[in-house]
């Protein structure tokens, strides 16, 4: 077979570019120390032109590099949410690590490496580069976790983060080598053509389950969630607002290209697991949500909830589903952005004002912020007309449709029980008096991203069928 | 120029957000007033710009089509998938629609900088009056049932809104909800038709439906449920009987709106959404029938509750109600031309009536009483000549607006085969009673001995607002020109205009061009001799012989009394359906399901809850070592599940 190095780079022009990126802010680290503007400038410049590569480059499948990676829909699909979540998390990064006196030019490096380890597994075709792809993330991950080195909680948080994920990147290391011994492959696409013939095999069901095990650790869903909640507190805000949201629809992006795009388990035991991980998620994110009072945990919690209501969609294993999990990526995602951003905000710069409390009456002193939290609260409780409510739309049809109706009602009371805990903040910055002593001077790139993350709520609440579009060219 | 309809839409769009959401900083009213107005006087130039452009055009490239996205779609496969786009069908009715929203709208506009003019609620008040007029054009232009029921909703919501603009006072809060809930009713008719619509048609785009419907044959059963559904909607919308009881009520708001919202546009929906579904309606004869008859009712029953009113606006709100009654009486025997014709004249004279009232009680600080008036002539000489030449127009005298297309409405429930001899009795006599009522009304208001105190000194309105009086003076006189019939050497340009939107359903019907009967002139004749006559004796009882109408009222005190209360329908739906409706949600839904049942389940499970939550909670230690035996413990599960099954 003869290679065309040209065509496979051009085809891998985002990532090359976002690498690239990568690579040039290293260098600009070792000639300029300390110069964390430019690093901010680079990376966001980085990042907008591998966006344009990512339009440029079109949406016809081409495999590039002996089948490794596979440039088309899917990968463009979630490329774009993730340059999206990386632009609007370094616009919103800058101010915060201003004000907690941690700008230092190495932690765009780690979010741009860590984009570039995402896109990989949005291309990925092959197990081997879906496990490339998730340490390159992980790795920059473990890093920024522990970025506030002065912080005790922050090291801690990367310490836990970085131990865990070790132990699952252990699994999917041997889910990997026990698939490639019983199928003599790791390419997704041969392994989905000869799935029949293996897919009953308990060396092959014994890898299934370790690669099963080590993407819900990455999505965070339970049992293997024990993590999320003391690392997403501890590590900066905004790399936590990152974790949420890149690093979850990362997880997924590998999740989906290995359960539902490669193998085909739809209506057998293994989506029978996935249900029961769905479920478990569903109501063990959303019941302790509600007991908390820190507002990262808060959003810990529920996002191994979001979790649980994106793997319903994985569950159902149909079209509908994929439409769902695409569409719920999405909507969770900006809102995530968004609502870390205004929590970034508004903390002190001892790490403080986190809690529910610190927001009693902030709609007085912040009504712009206010209003945007409250929407971004509405949409994750599943509201109409917000983004969020037509991602549990289409994820609970796809279950209703393969049959799990069970799925669907028990999404369905869960999200009432989220209820409570998301408009509880809602109620507090509106209808309770506050001490007045919240200081927020956001940046005018921050508003500019929260503000924009809400409009792209709004616009998606009301005009789903943008997304929907595009996720159909997917499919 | 059709594919310019969306800016028409989109401008008074523009005007809400910027008014609703920078309103309350803008200081100035000139401002707001200025912005608010432009945008629908924009749209109204834009409208008449295409209208110009249509009447160049072949009548059968006057339908178009623009689309813009679409709105909802289903992603699945199947044939019956369900896509819905925001399109916006410009043809013949439609864009006469759009005229008179954005024409009638401007001037209301401008008269309302002048009539609101130092509310502390000005920015509030032209921010909903611009949705509105975007509901109501969404309404009007929609190409598909779905967008049309979100103006629709929208209409109703700005209504509501707006009725309720002061809301201090109680009343216009009870007034608000009242038409919020009456209009529920006729909303939820509307949606179940719909729903049929689609179930039985597969979509809800006018095109695609109409063209499935006009093969069926006339009479199939299912078309019969979907028009009285659709009727059902357009009862309460245009306040038939049973569902008038709104509208009076209605007149709590500011009275530009009831000018507006309350008679020449909103209330009008309705009827324009039976003329655009004539197809369906002309394949159910049986609702035709029904349609008529309501009509033909609240036609004469609200004409004469109108009789004996003293609230101005209340007897300009009956008055509306019984004009509204005449519109679907020409719907319900096929004339759905002449319908749309008493539609526009309509919004002419009776907004023109109503901006009248506005200016009347302006004058008068906010009293409404017309038997404490009187004599107004001389102070507001302007506001009187308007208003008279309105309720000549709409007592059908000619060659006035309302003569024209009131007459067509007569003929045609005469001559249709649809229509009946009775129904035609009962219209002129209709007619009759709202030339009297009328001229009751202006001769209590503007003529005899001043009735009101020496603290008043009645003054004339602004600028602002008499000149949209003038305008619409002005179209109240010669607006009937455009549909002057056959029978008086007219081409009735109007229903020639509109003849290709019903085209189908007349060719379903059977119904013909107009041919002339001597017994058309005869006809004519009779009803404006009684017009006339009319007019003549409500005169003189009300400027001359004060004591007959005393008289009248003793002799008849029984009658006098069942018209003043307006037949105790209010009294007997609060005694029949609200009084036991609150009774049971207190006792029985509230203290009982609610309070017992519902929030003891939903404390109970918020308890179980909170426990279930410090429970797990506890799982959550932060010793790393027990977050991998719950890992480990998690695959060996799956394992388990998997491979050793």
């Amino acid at each position: 077979m003869e290679n065309n190095y040209l065509a496979d780079l051009w085809n891998s022009s985002p990532i090359v570019c976002v690498v690239l990126t990568g690579l040039v802010l290293l260098l600009v680290e070792s000639v300029r120390r300390g110069s964390g503007r430019l690093s901010y400038a680079v990376s966001l410049v980085g990042l907008a032109s591998a966006g344009v590569l990512i339009v440029a480059v079109g949406d016809v499948a081409q495999p590039a590099f002996n089948n490794m990676i596979v440039q088309g829909p899917y990968a463009q699909f979630f490329t774009v949410i993730f340059l999206v979540t990386g632009i609007l998390t370094i616009l919103l990064s800058r101010g915060y690590l201003d004000r907690q006196g941690i700008h230092r030019s190495e932690y765009y490096l780690l979010v741009v490496f860590a984009i570039s380890g995402m896109m990989l597994l949005a291309y990925a075709m092959d197990l081997i580069v879906v496990f490339l792809g998730i340490e390159l993330m992980s790795i920059c991950l473990y890093i920024l976790a522990g970025f506030m080195r002065t912080r005790g909680t922050s090291m801690e948080a990367a310490l836990k983060y970085f131990l865990l994920g070790a132990f699952a990147t252990g699994f999917l290391l041997y889910g990997i080598a026990l698939i490639y011994g019983s199928t003599g492959t790791t390419n997704l696409e041969q392994i989905a053509k000869s799935f029949a013939e293996h897919s009953a095999s308990p060396m092959f069901l014994v890898g299934v389950s370790f690669l099963l095990v080590a993407f819900a650790f990455k999505v965070a869903a339970v049992p293997f969630h024990m993590w999320a909640p003391d690392v997403y507190e501890g590590a900066p805000t905004m790399v936590t607002a990152f974790m949420s949201t890149g690093v979850k629809a990362a997880g997924f992006a590998a999740f989906v290209a290995v359960f539902m795009r490669s193998f085909q388990y739809a209506g057998s035991p293994v989506n029978d697991v996935l249900a029961a991980i769905a479920a478990a998620s569903m109501i063990i994110g959303n019941v302790t949500a509600l007991a908390q009072v820190n507002l990262k945990r808060m959003l810990a919690y529920s996002s191994v909830a979001h979790a649980g209501y994106i793997l319903v969609g994985l569950a159902a294993g149909n079209a509908d589903g994929f439409m769902g999990i695409l569409f719920y990526l999405v909507a969770y995602v900006v809102v995530n952005v968004g609502a870390f951003g205004i929590l970034s905000l508004v903390e002190d710069s001892n790490g403080q004002k986190l809690s529910y409390d610190d927001y009693a009456g902030f709609s007085a002193q912040r009504p712009f912020l206010a209003a945007l939290m409250s929407i971004f609260m509405f949409s994750l409780a599943g509201i109409p007309p917000f983004a969020g409510f037509f991602g549990k739309y289409y994820v609970f049809l796809a279950a209703v449709k393969a049959d799990m109706i069970w799925l669907a009602v028990l999404g369905v009371l869960t999200s009432l029980v989220s209820v409570y805990y998301y408009l509880r903040l809602v109620i507090l910055m509106y209808f309770r008096e506050g001490s007045g002593d919240v200081a927020v001077r956001p940046t005018w790139a921050a508003m500019l991203s929260i503000g924009f993350a809400a409009y792209l709520v709004i616009q998606f609440g009301i005009f789903p069928s943008i997304v929907v579009d595009a996720a159909l060219k997917v499919f | 120029m059709i594919s310019l309809i969306p800016i028409v839409v989109a401008l008074p769009l523009a005007g809400f957000l910027i008014l609703g959401l920078f309103g309350s900083r803008m200081r100035s009213e000139t401002v707001i007033g200025t912005l608010g107005s432009a945008t629908v006087g924009i749209s109204f130039a834009v409208a008449s710009a295409i209208f110009v452009e249509m009447l160049g055009m072949d009548p059968i490239d006057r339908k178009q089509i623009v689309q813009l996205f679409t709105w909802i779609s289903t992603t699945t496969d199947t044939p019956s998938s369900f896509s819905v786009p925001v399109a916006y069908q410009v043809d013949q009715l439609s864009i006469l629609m759009t005229l008179i929203v954005t024409g009638v709208g401007f001037l209301i506009h401008v008269y309302s900088i002048g009539y609101m003019h130092g509310d502390k609620g000005f920015w509030r008040y032209f921010a909903y009056l611009n949705l509105f007029i975007f509901a109501m054009l969404n309404l009007v232009l929609s190409d598909n049932f779905l967008l049309m029921f979100l103006g629709w909703e929208g209409v109703g919501l700005c209504s509501y809104l707006l009725i309720g603009f002061w809301y201090e006072k109680k009343f216009t809060g009870d007034a608000a909800k009242k038409a919020f809930v009456v209009n529920r009713i006729g909303d939820f008719g509307f949606l179940l038709g719909m729903l049929l619509i689609f179930d039985r048609f597969g979509s809800l785009s006018f095109d695609t439906v109409f063209g499935s419907a006009s093969v069926l044959s006339v009479g199939t059963p299912v078309l019969m449920w979907i028009t009285l559904l659709l009727f059902v909607g357009a009862v309460g919308k245009s306040a038939q009987i049973p569902l008038y009881i709104w509208l009076p009520d209605a007149m709590a708001g500011p009275t530009p709106v009831s000018a507006l919202i309350h008679a020449a546009t909103m209330v009008t929906a309705g009827v324009y959404m039976v003329a655009r579904c004539s197809i369906l309606f002309a394949l159910a004869p049986t609702t035709l029938e029904i349609v008529a008859i309501i009509g033909g009712l609240t036609a004469i029953f609200a004409a004469s509750i109108g009789l004996v009113q003293n609230d101005i606006k209340k007897v300009l709100a009956y008055s509306t109600v019984s004009q509204l009654g005449y519109m679907f009486l020409a719907m319900g025997v096929a004339a759905f031309g002449a319908g749309i014709f008493h539609l526009m004249t309509h919004a002419f004279f009776k907004a023109l009536l109503f901006l009248g009232s506005g200016a009347v009680i302006h004058a008068m600080h906010a009293e409404q009483d017309i038997q404490k008036m009187g004599g107004l002539k001389k102070y507001l000489p302007v506001t009187y000549w308007t208003f008279l030449l309105a309720a000549i127009a709409i007592s059908g005298i000619p060659p006035f607006s309302g003569f024209f297309s009131k007459d067509e409405i007569l003929w045609k429930t005469f001559s249709s085969p649809y229509g009946s001899v009775v129904l035609w009795g009962v219209a002129v006599l209709g007619a009759a009673l709202t030339a009297f009522y009328m001229f009751r009304l202006v001769s209590l208001t503007f003529g005899g001995d001043e009735r009101f105190g020496k603290h008043h000194h009645p003054h004339e309105a602004p600028k602002t607002m008499t000149i949209p009086l003038m305008v619409l003076a002005a179209l109240s006189v010669i607006g009937g020109f455009v549909g002057i019939p056959p029978s008086l050497l007219g081409g009735n340009a109007i229903e020639h205009w509109l003849d290709p939107v019903f085209a189908s359903a007349n060719a379903k019907l059977g119904l013909g061009g107009h041919e002339i009967h001597a017994i058309e002139y005869v006809l004519m004749a009779l009803s404006v001799g009684i017009a006339a006559a009319a007019i003549y004796a409500s005169r003189t009882v009300y400027l001359k012989r004060h004591e007959i109408a005393e008289q009248l009222k003793n002799r008849y005190a029984r009658f006098y009394n069942v018209l003043w209360n307006k037949y105790y329908v209010d009294e007997g739906i609060d005694k029949a359906i609200v009084n036991p409706t609150v009774l049971a949600s207190e006792s029985l839904l509230w203290k009982g399901f609610d309070v017992g049942i519902i929030d003891g389940v939903v404390n109970g499970s918020a308890k179980l809850m909170a426990v279930a939550a410090g429970w797990i909670r506890r799982m959550q230690t932060g010793v790393v070592q027990q977050y991998a035996v719950f890992f480990v413990g998690g695959i060996i599960a799956i394992i388990f599940w998997l491979v050793l099954n």
